[in-house]
């Protein structure tokens, strides 16, 4: 109860698809070791951790914005450029993140002082003309960015698939792993501090914020900077989220960690999974990236069949590259039908006898 | 009773003429660093141009803003779907488009610019009903649903008519340059310019010199008021709603033939810049807006001269600026 600060999931089919889900992804390296399962498990892992930052925004303030991916960029390219820049070594892999995370906080202080003094509107505007210029800026200077290739770059020597550091029973513990164990607690990490932190008293005013700033205000809550306060504590865990992604991917680039379709994705996942609940994050991430891994292959083969069938147009909206479009209007149905997501489903269908 | 019997004339709102005069200082300023009269002419010309069709695409998200309250971040969609739809006039029509009469080459544009706004209106029509009359008066959900809205759109067009680039060559008697002395200026821009202000003296006619005009100012000013004497403002909104989508898919083909090519992202690409307007200008503001198009159009075409690198963020440089020296825009009409 500690850990999940007092907020448990309050429903017994949540719970259950949680530690499901938890479970799952602890032991993937030890039941599928293939690249694929591995990919998915990590990107599962990073994105919870990264779309709970979000739902510290959305779901807990009220404020949208398009700024998130800017931030998880930061944390890429800050660490991916210090480990190109500097070599494959540990004090690189900390430079960047003593680089990163404060540049992510001070951006995100900036935004928000500038923007959210005005309006959430303003807000939502501001934030995707700075993250559209950020985008470009990234794509552009390719002498410090590698511009739209991107910079790759080498791990330090223990975390490399060559390292093997246990091998017993036909099992091979190696720096892969070793990779794939350190983004899975550092996310369940951020996770839990967000949960802590949406459950504190300063969440509370955040959640009176979204409810009824006016109110907020004049019961004495200076608006503006519990907001800012809230912008830069979701900037710095994106922007540990996009550390993590990038020691993973061992590369980053416009598309993996800036790119405007990724911020669409974090929108999807939110809403889907359920806003304002933290939980939400991990079910969202986790439905939305085995649709994005698996869901495809199943729209090919319907696409064939359809083309095969002669049917008119349907090929086109079924192929695989088309999945964002359902996807799309699934986003629409849930804002509209169940805007609580997943969880609120969830916790609803607990409530009733 | 003297004191309450009307004397002389009422006096005079206060005219904010500063904002006004910011694209002429602008231009002015750059005279002497470009240096060379006829890059400034040719530049000016672009940037004039350039504004003009962003202020068709702005206008009608800043109006629906200032009317209804309500944030379309689906916008770019019928941008998008402006320059498809013109595209299935102007390609099978190509051999129109590609012969050497000014007459036939407006005889496929208008019908083209015609079919994009009735397509993109109608569209609005649907989007009005469907994704943002569930969600009136909420703003979180109206960004999330026209965000949606803007998805499927994207996808939609993908899928409908793949996702390549689409050649759109502009008509022959539009291509090329009027050449005055060293001056150069492109045909295409002038038709351009044109355009727009005749969108431009539209909207301000149809705003202050009719009645649904003045209806719409009274809404953008004090909505219940209006309602209150009973006008069927939901009407009306739907009704701007539809024009402003319109008015996005004629800057839809406009900008299609400006670039010569036709993209399901460029509507993605554009709503930024469509933001960035709306916000210079003050939401809701009609005379801000146009005034914002120019001032984003002009940074763009000088900064791009001047110094290249700087042109990356020119835009968002220009906003803080502005939104520095009057927090809620140039014009701020709505009291929100």
């Amino acid at each position: 109860m500690m850990i999940l600060s007092g907020d448990p999931p309050r429903s017994r089919a949540l719970s259950v698809l949680l530690v499901v889900i938890i479970v799952a992804l602890a032991v993937t390296p030890l039941i599928f070791p293939g690249a694929k399962a591995m990919n998915v498990a990590t990107k599962i892992c990073i994105f919870a951790a990264l779309v709970a930052s979000y739902d510290l925004l959305l779901g807990y303030t009220g404020s949208v914005s398009f700024a998130h991916t800017m931030f998880y960029g930061i944390g890429s390219y800050s660490v991916a450029i210090a480990l190109y820049a500097m070599g494959p070594s540990w004090a690189a892999v900390a430079t960047g993140i003593v680089v990163g995370l404060p540049l992510a906080m001070l951006l995100a202080l900036a935004i928000g002082l500038f923007s959210l003094r005005v309006e959430a509107i303003f807000f939502a505007m501001i934030t995707l003309a700075v993250a559209s210029a950020f985008l470009v800026l990234a794509s552009q200077l390719s002498w410090l960015t590698g511009g739209e290739d991107g910079r790759s770059f080498q791990l330090p020597e223990l975390l490399r698939p060559g390292t093997v550091l246990i091998s017993t029973l036909g099992f091979e513990f190696n720096g892969r792993v070793l990779a794939y164990y350190i983004v899975f607690i550092a996310s369940a990490a951020m996770i839990l501090a967000l949960l802590r932190v949406v459950n504190s008293p300063f969440g509370r005013v955040l959640q009176a914020i979204r409810e009824n700033r006016f109110r907020a205000e004049a019961l004495g809550f200076r608006t503006v900077f519990h907001l800012t306060y809230a912008n830069c504590i979701a900037a710095l865990v994106a922007a540990g989220a996009g550390i993590l992604n990038a020691l993973w991917l061992r590369y980053a680039g416009p598309d993996t960690s800036l790119s405007f379709s990724i911020m669409l994705d974090i929108l999807l996942m939110v809403v889907i999974g359920g806003m304002g609940t933290i939980y939400g994050a991990i079910i969202g991430a986790t439905i939305f990236i085995l649709a994005q891994n698996y869901l495809q292959a199943l729209m090919g083969i319907a696409s064939n069949a359809a083309a095969d069938a002669g049917l008119p147009l349907l090929p086109g909206l079924l192929h695989p590259d088309r999945w964002l479009l359902w996807l799309g209007l699934l986003f629409i149905a849930s804002v509209y039908f169940f805007p609580t997501g997943v969880v609120g489903r969830l916790r609803g269908a607990a409530r009733k006898p | 009773m003297t004191d309450l019997a009307a004397t002389g004339a009422l006096p005079k709102p206060k005219r904010d003429l500063l904002p006004v005069l910011l694209p002429v200082i602008v231009a002015l300023a750059m005279l002497p660093l470009i240096g060379s009269g006829s890059s400034w002419v040719t530049l000016t010309v672009a940037s004039l141009a350039m504004g003009m069709m962003i202020f068709i695409m702005a206008s009608g998200l800043t109006l629906v803003f200032g009317l209804m309250d309500v944030l379309n971040f689906g916008h770019g969609a019928f941008i998008s779907v402006g320059a498809y739809v013109g595209t299935l006039v102007l390609l099978p029509l190509a051999s129109w488009v590609q012969a050497d009469s000014l007459w036939m080459n407006l005889a496929v544009l208008a019908p083209a610019a015609l079919l994009a706004m009735a397509v993109s209106g109608a569209l609005g029509l649907v989007v009005e009903r469907v994704l943002i009359l569930p969600v009136y008066g909420q703003h979180l959900k109206q960004i999330l649903m026209t965000t949606g809205g803007l998805i499927v759109a994207e996808q939609a067009l993908y899928a409908l008519w793949g996702p390549q680039i689409i050649p759109l060559p502009l008509p022959t008697s539009l291509r090329g340059s009027f050449i005055f002395g060293d001056v150069a200026i492109a045909k295409y821009r002038l038709l351009a310019m044109l355009v727009g202000l005749i969108v431009f003296a539209g909207i301000q006619l149809v705003l202050n010199r009719t009645k649904i005009g003045l209806l719409i100012r009274a809404g953008v000013e004090n909505r219940e008021m209006v309602e209150a004497l009973g006008y069927r403002i939901r009407r009306l909104f739907l009704g701007v709603f539809m024009v402003g989508s319109g008015l996005a898919g004629l800057g839809g083909v406009m900008w299609a033939l400006y670039r010569e090519q036709v993209h399901a992202s460029m509507g993605n690409d554009l709503t930024v810049l469509v933001f960035i307007v709306v916000i210079i200008g003050g939401l809701g503001s009609i005379g801000g807006c146009f005034i914002g198009a120019l001032l984003v159009a002009m940074v763009a075409n000088y900064g791009g001269f001047l110094v290249p690198k700087l042109a990356l963020v020119s835009n968002i440089l220009l906003m803080v600026a502005i939104l520095m020296w009057r927090p809620r825009g140039l014009y701020a009409v709505t009291s929100r």
